[in-house]
């Protein structure tokens, strides 16, 4: 059996993207990367099929199957597609509640981990390897750089309000919306709370 | 006639399943609905045990298309035993998790999509077992690993989705290595049944035979939680709620055993992987139980003797002889029972004490007496004490392997035997440090504890009765203690389960029957 080296090619790549995506912290990249191998398998089975270019049935003639292409492979992947799906549909509902829970979709430290390397930092010294900063939040108005006008989902108010919350006076330089930054400049703390609200709906 | 019931353990929990989701807010209703569905499963895999018992394999060929194309369900000793294993645990579960569900509406939301989920879970875990094609036996495992995130991330807490990202990510990738396998067989073979490739392999070369075998038995290891890929599962069991996590520590790792015992030997009757399964095997033994050792949570110690102890199945399964695979069934069926039980138990301790962790639980023996019998009785089964079932699937898996002998085997017999022995270590000192001692010496004992026990003393030193409060809902403690009932059922009619055992063994190990029935009911009727 002869298969197309451009698919053979294709799903070799996405195999390797989906394997490096999948090796990250971030679970956003994960999910890329379930998707490209999900999708990377479903090109493996379908190369299974037979040659490029054959038919999908008989031609009615005569009524071998000489050279038809293999039905099953694409029933199989069918499957497959759908049950790839619905179980990213799953994570990423997850990877959300994940990021609402902890503001940070990163997979977290283990506790265990952590344990076994606080010890290993007290006895040597050394700063345990765990991760630093990690910003790369892609959702809402945490980002470092939030999309203007996106829908805010939480319930802590914009990033203005939490600002002056904390009482640091920087309030000014995020406007969340330039387009109404002009008439909250003259509101009063309860007034701007009302227009947040009455915007966010 | 009884080949019409075989499709029924699948059909029925998804039909449950979607009538139990059409009743959002009518709990009771709902899990009538729930219970019921798993009753009559229940009977229905009674029936085909006995009946496959007598009359022998049965074969459907799904919606009429003639096997080899179709898609089949096959209902052989092995697969109806433990059809009957798992519906006794998903019922009794069931109830406990009702019971649980009832005595915790104060503090948490009832959870409407848990019933037909857990039917879900059901079905995929039939679907499974019946599997007669390999796509067909992902698409078992899909669903009940779908189900199964759903059960594990249940109420999203915080705690939950850190250990619910492990497990997911990890069941993806086992699950998209066997499909990646069943692809590689597609393309090498032609064919996904599995009555067809135990032929079609063997005429393959030996490497490419290696290769395939290796690809799925790194699937369905994953999934069986056998050592180099057994260490998500100390992390995300335990932090589900205590039923789930009983069920899942019970049946989810034995289906893919299951998996492994039909891919060693209908599938690939002719490739050998004898010696690096029993390595294997030893490994996933010391490894686990050692880890146990470390444990101070009494969930996640449990969680380590179960990843230990799936070592024993692969030891009878690695060996291959048709005495190692009927001590790997029994064994089987001996494990999914005790282990689900000691669950449940400790799900009651945390029920009535709040916290399993060692370090601040004492005295559970005085404050709650049959509760701490719950636990006791399966613990002891589980370190293979001589009256017990654990006893019997251990001398005879030890048995087995001493007809075979070679060094390595007598190896793994060491082993077994030193596993066996620290898992009545572990246990003791669960044992000993949560029920057994004074509650004055524990490090740091919870609130609750504490004034349970001022209580008790001045209702002595004043001479009046002490009663414990009953604080465990009777649901829960009765379905527990069923599942206590049911283990030592296993032991008292160790005998005839022994016998099934066998001849399921003598069925496996003569792949060419299974063959024939299969294949041959596609050209006869």
């Amino acid at each position: 059996m002869t298969t197309s080296f451009v698919m053979l090619l294709a799903m070799g790549v996405m195999f390797a993207c989906g394997l490096y995506l999948m090796l990250d912290r971030s679970l956003t990249r994960v999910l890329l990367g379930f998707l490209l191998m999900g999708n990377a398998t479903n090109i493996l089975i379908m190369l299974t099929a037979g040659g490029p270019g054959r038919p999908p049935i008989t031609d009615g003639e005569n009524l071998s199957a000489e050279g038809m292409n293999d039905p099953l492979p694409h029933a199989l992947i069918l499957t497959a597609i759908v049950i790839t799906f619905s179980l990213s549909a799953f994570l990423l509902a997850m990877i959300y509640r994940s990021w609402r829970l902890v503001r940070n979709e990163n997979l977290e430290d283990d506790i265990e981990d952590a344990k076994i390397a606080l010890t290993k930092y007290r006895s040597t010294g050394e700063e345990a390897g765990t991760s630093g900063e990690y910003d790369d939040t892609e959702f809402g108005d945490e980002a470092q750089t939030p999309i203007p006008g996106a829908l805010d989902l939480d319930e802590d108010g914009s990033p203005r309000e939490r600002l002056r919350g904390a009482g640091d006076g920087f309030g000014e330089a995020v406007p969340e919306n330039p387009t109404d930054h002009a008439e909250k400049e003259n509101m009063t703390p309860e007034e701007l709370d009302r227009h947040d609200e009455e915007g966010g709906r | 006639m009884l080949a019409a019931l075989v499709p029924l353990p699948v059909i029925l929990p998804l039909l449950g399943a979607g009538i139990a989701l059409m009743l959002p807010g009518r709990r009771r209703l709902q899990t009538a609905v729930t219970v019921i569905t798993l009753v009559v499963v229940l009977i229905i895999s009674l029936a085909l045990l006995f009946g496959v018992d007598a009359l022998g394999t049965q074969v459907v060929a799904v919606g009429g298309w003639d096997l080899p194309y179709g898609i089949a369900l096959v209902a052989d000793r092995l697969s109806a035993l433990m059809l009957v294993v798992s519906s006794i645990v998903t019922l009794l579960v069931l109830i406990n998790a009702v019971g649980q569900e009832m005595a915790d509406t104060a503090n948490e939301t009832p959870v409407s999509v848990f019933n037909p989920t857990y039917l879900i879970l059901c079905a995929g875990v039939a679907n499974a077992f019946l599997a007669g094609d390999l796509f067909n036996l992902y698409v078992g495992f899909e669903m009940l690993l779908g189900a199964s995130y759903v059960l594990l991330t249940l109420g999203s807490t915080a705690e939950r989705i850190r250990a619910g990202v492990t497990y997911v990510v990890i069941s993806l990738v086992s699950s998209l290595i066997f499909l990646m396998a069943i692809g590689f067989i597609l393309a090498a073979t032609g064919t996904v049944n599995i009555a067809q490739l135990s032929s079609r392999l063997a005429e393959l070369p030996p490497d490419i035979q290696l290769i395939l075998h290796v690809a799925l038995l790194i699937g369905f290891g994953i999934k069986a939680a056998v050592f180099p890929l057994s260490f998500w599962l100390p992390d995300s069991y335990p932090t589900a709620p205590a039923p789930v996590t009983a069920v899942f520590a019970g049946l989810l790792t034995k289906v893919g055993i299951y998996a492994i015992i039909r891919t060693e030997t209908v599938i690939f009757s002719e490739s050998d992987l004898r010696i690096p399964l029993l390595v294997v095997a030893g490994l996933t033994l010391l490894v686990g139980i050692l880890g146990a050792i470390a444990q101070t949570e009494i969930k996640r110690l449990l969680s380590f003797t179960l990843v230990s102890h799936i070592g024993y199945m692969l030891f009878g399964v690695a060996m291959g002889t048709v005495e190692g695979l009927t001590a790997a069934i029994f064994y089987t069926a001996h494990h999914i029972v005790v282990q689900t039980a000691l669950f449940l138990a400790i799900g009651l301790v945390e029920q009535r004490a709040g916290v399993t962790s060692m370090r601040r639980l004492g005295g559970i023996a005085v404050l709650a007496p049959g509760l701490s019998l719950l636990f006791f009785i399966p613990a002891l089964n589980l370190a293979g004490i001589p009256p017990f079932s654990g006893f019997i699937g251990k001398v005879a898996l030890f048995q087995s392997g001493f007809e075979t002998g070679d060094w390595l085997i007598y190896v793994l017999i060491g082993a077994g035997a030193l596993t066996s022995l620290l898992t009545l270590y572990v246990i003791g000192k669960a044992w000993n440090l949560a029920f057994w001692r004074d509650p004055d010496d524990v490090e740091e004992p919870t609130a609750e504890l504490v004034e349970e026990f001022e209580e008790r003393r001045e209702a002595l030193a004043a001479g009046k009765a002490w009663k414990a409060k009953p604080s465990v809902p009777r649901t829960m403690s009765l379905s527990a203690g069923a599942m206590v009932g049911v283990s030592v059922f296993v032991t008292v009619f160790a005998g005839p389960l022994w016998d099934v055992s066998s001849r399921a063994g003598e069925n496996l190990r003569s792949p060419q029957t299974y063959v024939n029935e299969v294949i041959g009911h596609g050209d006869g009727s």
